[in-house]
């Protein structure tokens, strides 16, 4: 694997004047200091409660995220051009997902082939002809990006069901405000904090209907959801109610909520509840989380639902292979932000190169996400590539593979002291019927085993705070 | 606000309360269990606390007979086993799920008096505690609900929010001090020739200090400690802040609050000024005349009926 670009010491060794500040701070604290303050971030994260749950772990129902207290710095330029690039890809994103449930001209140029839409799971026939509001189903965004050099950053994915991590961002800053107050006043970092007054302006923009203040709610499936930390966090900094499934009713196709005065008409959903969950009557009639009609009341154009039904579509690894085509096809434009290259393990001659190329490969599922069934082939022995040869020609359609990057690192607290570590970035991106909102900077998560590229957080990954400098 | 929220306010501070009171009854328990025994006819302490307690037949099922409830199996049963749905450790479990359900509802102040004390809970080991680790366990017990309510009342808005949350408490509080005072009354004590004895001293004092009225007794009555006028001061005397009354003046105050915000008053506002009434009118006299073990025991379904009816119209 080719040597990776350091953003603190790039490749050469020699410092990148953002950094310059922060490096030498960081030579100047005695190692014990940073220890301590390490401890003292866990032991605050601890104890307001921000944790996770992994699942499929009995026993660590709560877990915390490694928070790392090296910030990542990017200036105000490369920032720039980053928030460009996030705009047009969700502006696509959102005109894709118009086009599949409508005209479908994407599908009639040949561009996007049938099978992606008509067989892909998370199509939802239900929105076929369903007009939303301001045409708009993409309402927040995650799109994550990698770097491999000064100049270059990917897409690694778009995430346009219900990303989360945005409570991490936002607390990530708390917490260095707290612990690092003289790091802030050696540096002007762009604020984050009104990300919840952006979010709350973006829901009320998309009420269903004018005049009065909307009600605004967020659906969470419930405390033991593993981002239930996040759906509270976010109720609690919008100033909305956090509801649960039960909650709600539907009564002559509008939803209300209970509340100890009585039923309370509800406007706006930001649900983080898949779309299977939503409406037993219309999805999976097993779900105890979703609100029986809710689908009707949506149909009938008196609810929104932020992201909307069926967004699922466009993002996943399949699809993601043809964003590039979807940007010029609907905005005319190059995407200035490219994609990694992809094979589509569908497509035969494809599959054919991956198979020989497993062990120098990232293999994941199209479906797939949290780095859960995914393959890096360099870091993998024989036996595990084997194994996963043989599940990938039982399945072909459900893979697409992309060279091993040297994802960018960062200068991280580890056991030893300050060593450079992988990171990527997800950025969160809010359309609103007004305008598209983007606070700098997003979530920096931060492989922590040496050489690891797998950042995911059910996969032991961190987090840091995100800087970009304002001059 | 949302039912759900509201009823979850309502529930965590019950089981707040809840815990406080099984601490202070285990705190008394063993106070007294240590106090040499002066006559004969030997009373169980440690079967009185499970009585107390309002887990007998949970407990009876679990261990034998009540007559040989044993220290470390009380002390066990009431504070840390799961199999118990209200002991302490299940009090801390329940109040703390609460807590997560409603974090948008509470200061950040009260989440982390919850959370810190869920977290401090898995300190104290899994088995039968030593005399000092039982006292620690019991101080950060009560510890925590002095913490948990200086951070309601310091912090909260003062909204239906806040009145849900105290009305349970109060109504948790007067369940809890009508028990005590039933127990250890009715069943400690049911044989007149017995007032007046050393022991009765202890006895009353203890139920006193159950409830951290000893002193409070005292300056209100500037007289030794007697069993009518331990039932006055519990019952109806308002100064006192565990007393029934006192519980049942703050509630009729926090569901007035609400209906007043609402517009609208319910069976839950009449039932609680109808028992309001009843405890302001009434005197201690009245009240033996007619049996205390009666008084109480009616008014223990009373108030059972109050929180049904608040269930009723506010947090489903």
């Amino acid at each position: 694997m080719p040597h990776a670009f350091d953003e603190m010491s790039s490749t050469d060794g020699a410092v990148r004047p953002a950094y310059e500040t922060l490096q030498r701070w960081l030579a100047e604290v005695p190692q014990d200091v940073l220890d301590h303050r390490r401890k003292e971030a866990e032991f605050i994260f601890r104890r307001i409660g921000i944790t996770f749950a992994v699942y499929g772990e009995q026993n660590a129902q709560e877990r915390l995220i490694p928070f790392d207290i090296v910030p990542r710095i990017l200036t105000k330029d490369e920032w720039t051009r980053l928030s460009r690039g996030l705009e047009q890809r969700v502006k696509a994103l959102n005109m894709y997902i118009k086009d599949v449930y409508s005209k479908r001209e994407i599908l009639k140029a040949g561009i996007v082939p049938e099978n992606l839409v008509y067989q892909n799971p998370a199509f939802r026939p239900e929105m076929n002809g369903q007009r939303v509001p301001h045409d708009l189903y993409v309402h927040i965004a995650g799109i994550d990006i990698v770097r491999t050099d000064p100049d270059k950053f990917y897409v690694l994915e778009d995430n346009a069901r219900t990303p989360s991590g945005v409570s991490y961002m936002l607390e990530n800053r708390e917490i260095m405000l707290r612990l690092f107050p003289e790091l802030f006043s050696m540096h002007r970092v762009a604020p984050v904090e009104n990300y919840a007054d952006d979010l709350l302006a973006t829901l009320r923009s998309l009420s269903p209907h004018g005049g009065h203040e909307p009600n605004v709610v967020i659906l969470t499936p419930g405390i033991h959801n593993s981002a239930y930390y996040e759906h509270s966090f976010l109720a609690d900094k919008l100033g909305v109610d956090l509801v649960e499934g039960r909650d709600l009713f539907v009564k002559d196709a509008v939803v209300y909520m209970r509340t100890t005065e009585g039923p309370k008409r509800v406007d706006v959903i930001y649900r983080r509840l898949d779309d299977d969950f939503l409406d037993p009557l219309a999805f999976r009639r097993d779900s105890v989380l979703g609100v029986p009609g809710l689908m009707s009341a949506y149909q009938a154009g008196n609810v929104t639902l932020t992201n909307a039904v069926g967004t699922g579509v466009a993002d996943d690894k399949a699809v993601y292979s043809y964003m590039p085509d979807i940007i010029k096809f609907y905005l005319g434009e190059e995407p200035l932000l490219p994609n990694v290259p992809t094979w589509r393990c569908r497509e035969a001659d494809h599959l054919k190169y991956v198979l020989e190329h497993l062990p120098e490969l990232v293999v994941k599922e199209v479906h797939g996400s949290g780095g859960y069934g995914m393959l890096v082939g360099p870091a993998s022995d024989k036996a595990q590539i084997e194994k996963f040869r043989d599940k990938l020609k039982a399945d072909p359609a459900n893979f697409i593979a992309q060279p091993t990057l040297a994802l960018s690192t960062c200068p991280t607290l580890v056991e030893k002291g300050i060593a450079p570590r992988h990171v990527d970035l997800r950025p969160f991106i809010l359309s609103g019927s007004d305008k598209v909102r983007i606070v700098p900077g997003g979530l920096t998560r931060v492989a922590m085993k040496e050489g690891s590229l797998v950042v995911n957080s059910s996969q032991g990954g961190g987090t840091k705070d995100t800087w970009v400098l304002d001059a | 606000m949302l039912s759900r929220t509201a009823d979850n306010l309502y529930w965590l501070t019950r089981y707040v309360e809840r815990a406080d009171c099984l601490a202070r009854i285990l705190d008394v328990s063993q106070r007294l269990a240590y106090t040499p025994v002066t006559y004969g006819g030997s009373t169980n302490e440690w079967s009185s606390a499970v009585l107390t307690a309002g887990c007998a037949d949970e407990f009876v099922a679990r261990y034998g007979p009540l007559e040989e409830a044993k220290e470390e199996n009380v002390v066990s049963f009431l504070a840390f086993e799961s199999e118990n749905p209200s002991s302490i450790r299940n009090c801390f479990e329940v109040a703390r799920t609460n807590a997560r359900s409603v974090r948008t509802a509470l200061t950040s102040e009260m989440w982390d008096v919850i959370n810190s004390a869920w977290i401090e809970l898995r300190n104290f080991p899994n088995r039968a505690l030593t005399r000092d680790e039982l006292s620690r366990f019991l101080a950060f017990v009560k510890e925590t609900s002095l913490r948990f309510d200086g951070a309601t009342f310091r912090t909260m808005l003062r909204n239906d929010g806040y009145w849900f949350a105290r009305s349970g408490a109060q109504l948790e509080r007067a369940d809890n001090t009508a028990r005590i005072l039933d127990v250890k009354y009715h069943v400690l004590l049911p044989e007149k020739e017995h007032i007046g004895g050393p022991l009765d001293y202890f006895q009353w004092a203890s139920i006193l200090r159950s409830v951290s009225a000893l002193t409070a007794f005292h300056w209100v009555y500037r007289d030794s400690v007697k069993p009518w006028l331990v039932a006055d001061l519990l019952i109806l005397n308002r100064q006192m802040p565990r007393s029934l009354a006192a519980c049942y003046d703050s509630l009729a105050r926090n569901l007035d609050d609400i209906a007043s915000v609402y517009g609208r008053q319910g069976p839950s506002q009449r039932q609680a000024r109808a028992m309001l009434a009843r405890l302001t009118n009434k005197s201690i006299d009245d009240i033996f005349q007619t049996g205390l073990h009666e008084f109480i025991s009616e008014f223990i379904s009373d108030n059972n009926k109050l929180g049904a009816e608040i269930t009723e119209q506010y947090l489903t």
